[in-house]
């Protein structure tokens, strides 16, 4: 007779645990999802930004049209890409023709301090700065939700409520300190 | 960096239980002695601290504003600062706080307001002018750190409970030694006089140890809860030499803040009072609301 409640309680016990994981699954994927699309956010906000900022390096170096080309290439590109690979390929090309377009104005001191070209700069830098923080709490939120998935016992619950790892969006990142570019 | 947090979190937690246990006793006691009924003094103890937790935590953030004279600032007036703060609540995946300069020219910052939703950061114009992104960058997730633990209601929960132990202890002993209280009781008993006065003095030792000790603890709590905004910002930033290169230059200026006291010189970045550059003698640390800067500084270039 005790056997049989000890029995029963463990079986409690296991259930209690199960529903309890698995809405933590839940939880956890939703807010990959949600990162996810807070990154995609901030990269749009990127895509708007660019049109002005070529506009306003046209104005003094219009000579340079394979770059501003190029720009507009890795521009579009990224707006089409599918899958956290092949987007993450994308931006970082975007990133790569942003900073050539950086370099060139370096070279054009009225633009350099032209009030408009530093308000779109720094705009420009808050915007890749948003963007490596979106990628970041992407990544610590997919990191959260692989480990859960991974992890025994609770692989056991994610495997009957079909939960996959995640992908990590790896970008380049904008250094911290001085940039120096190459060609 | 993550053991930090985990220890610091822990401290925490004990340091907030020790002081709740010590200061219901303290209330539980006194009531005692007064009246002899221990549970009066403890739902008075009780409803006194919810009642200026509860004024302080709803209304706090705007009485620290406007005594700092902080001016709330559009994102046109301050891209860099504005762009700075949404990068790092994207991060954090917690809403942005509002934001405010502060006029004085030493570089320091604070943070108030009760949860993520209702939050306001402030920053000095000496910080803006001094300091470059990275160093921003460190001092504002430092100040978003304290804004997610909820820190401003865990200081004042601290800070009321400090309060109140302390209004009740001073209150004990005006009333002993003004009132003659215990005589009354003392008539009425028959026999264990002499336990009762033992009693009595133990309370007005308790009483003194109340009004030094609670301070005491209050600040011990406040100093662990810089360390762990320290370490919580640097995890953000994923980058301690940013904040680390901030407190050294805070270190070395020397100007003194002109809105800052010691009310509210717990919330800021750096302790407005104290004297830079100066190794501090333990019983000042002690009696500080933030750890001394070099430690900190040192901390945040092991992680």
């Amino acid at each position: 007779m005790l056997a049989l409640w000890v029995v029963l309680g463990i079986v409690a016990l296991a259930l209690l645990y199960g529903v309890l994981v698995y809405n933590r699954l839940v939880r956890l994927r939703i807010r990959v999802e949600n990162a996810w699309s807070q990154i995609d956010v901030q990269l749009r906000r990127r895509y708007d930004l660019i049109p002005n900022l070529v506009e306003s390096v046209k104005g003094y170096a219009e000579h340079e049209r394979e770059l501003f080309e190029d720009v507009a290439k890795a521009r579009s590109q990224a707006q089409s890409a599918a899958g956290v690979q092949a987007q993450a390929e994308a931006e970082n090309q975007v990133t790569r023709t942003l900073n050539r377009l950086l370099a060139v104005a370096e070279n054009y001191p009225d633009l350099k301090a032209s009030q408009n070209f530093l308000a779109l700069q720094e705009e420009l830098t808050g915007t890749e700065s948003r963007i490596a923080y979106a990628r970041q709490f992407y990544n610590d939120q997919v990191a959260k939700l692989n480990t859960l998935v991974q992890s025994f016992p609770s692989r056991i619950v994610a495997g009957m409520g079909r939960f996959e790892p995640r992908e990590f969006f790896e970008i380049e990142e904008p250094a911290r300190g001085p940039v120096s570019v190459q060609f | 960096m993550y053991e930090q947090i985990a220890a610091n979190r822990r401290n925490t937690v004990l340091l907030i239980l020790g002081s709740m246990v010590f200061a219901g006793g303290i209330g539980f006691l006194i009531s005692y002695l007064l009246f002899g009924n221990g549970y009066v003094g403890l739902i008075v103890f009780l409803l006194l601290s919810g009642a200026r937790a509860f004024y302080s935590y709803r209304y706090g953030d705007r009485i620290v504003l406007r005594q700092s004279r902080a001016r709330p600032v559009s994102h046109e007036e301050e891209p860099r600062l504005h762009n700075i703060v949404e990068g790092l609540v994207v991060g954090a995946g917690t809403p942005k706080p509002a934001v405010y300069v502060v006029p004085e020219s030493a570089p320091n910052a604070f943070a108030t307001g009760r949860d993520p939703a209702h939050a306001s950061i402030a920053v000095t114009q000496g910080l803006l002018d001094q300091m470059d992104r990275v160093e921003l960058e460190g001092v504002i997730a430092h100040e978003l750190s304290h804004v997610r633990d909820h820190d401003i209601l865990v200081g004042t929960i601290v800070a009321t409970l400090v309060g109140t132990v302390v209004l009740l202890a001073e209150f004990m002993l005006r009333w002993m030694f003004w009132g003659g209280g215990f005589g009354g009781r003392g008539r009425d008993r028959e026999g264990g006089g002499e336990g009762f006065a033992i009693l009595a003095i133990l309370g007005v030792v308790l009483a003194i140890i109340a009004i030094v000790a609670a301070p005491i603890i209050q600040l011990a709590m406040s100093r662990r809860r810089e360390y762990l905004a320290d370490a919580q910002g640097a995890m953000l930033t994923r980058y301690p030499p940013g904040l680390a290169s901030a407190l050294r230059k805070i270190a070395a200026d020397t100007t003194p803040m002109r809105v800052a006291n010691n009310a509210t010189g717990h919330l800021w970045l750096n302790q407005p009072s104290r004297v830079h550059g100066e190794e501090n003698h333990w019983w000042e640390n002690l009696f500080s609301t933030h750890p001394p800067i070099q430690d900190r500084i040192r901390i945040l270039e092991q992680m």
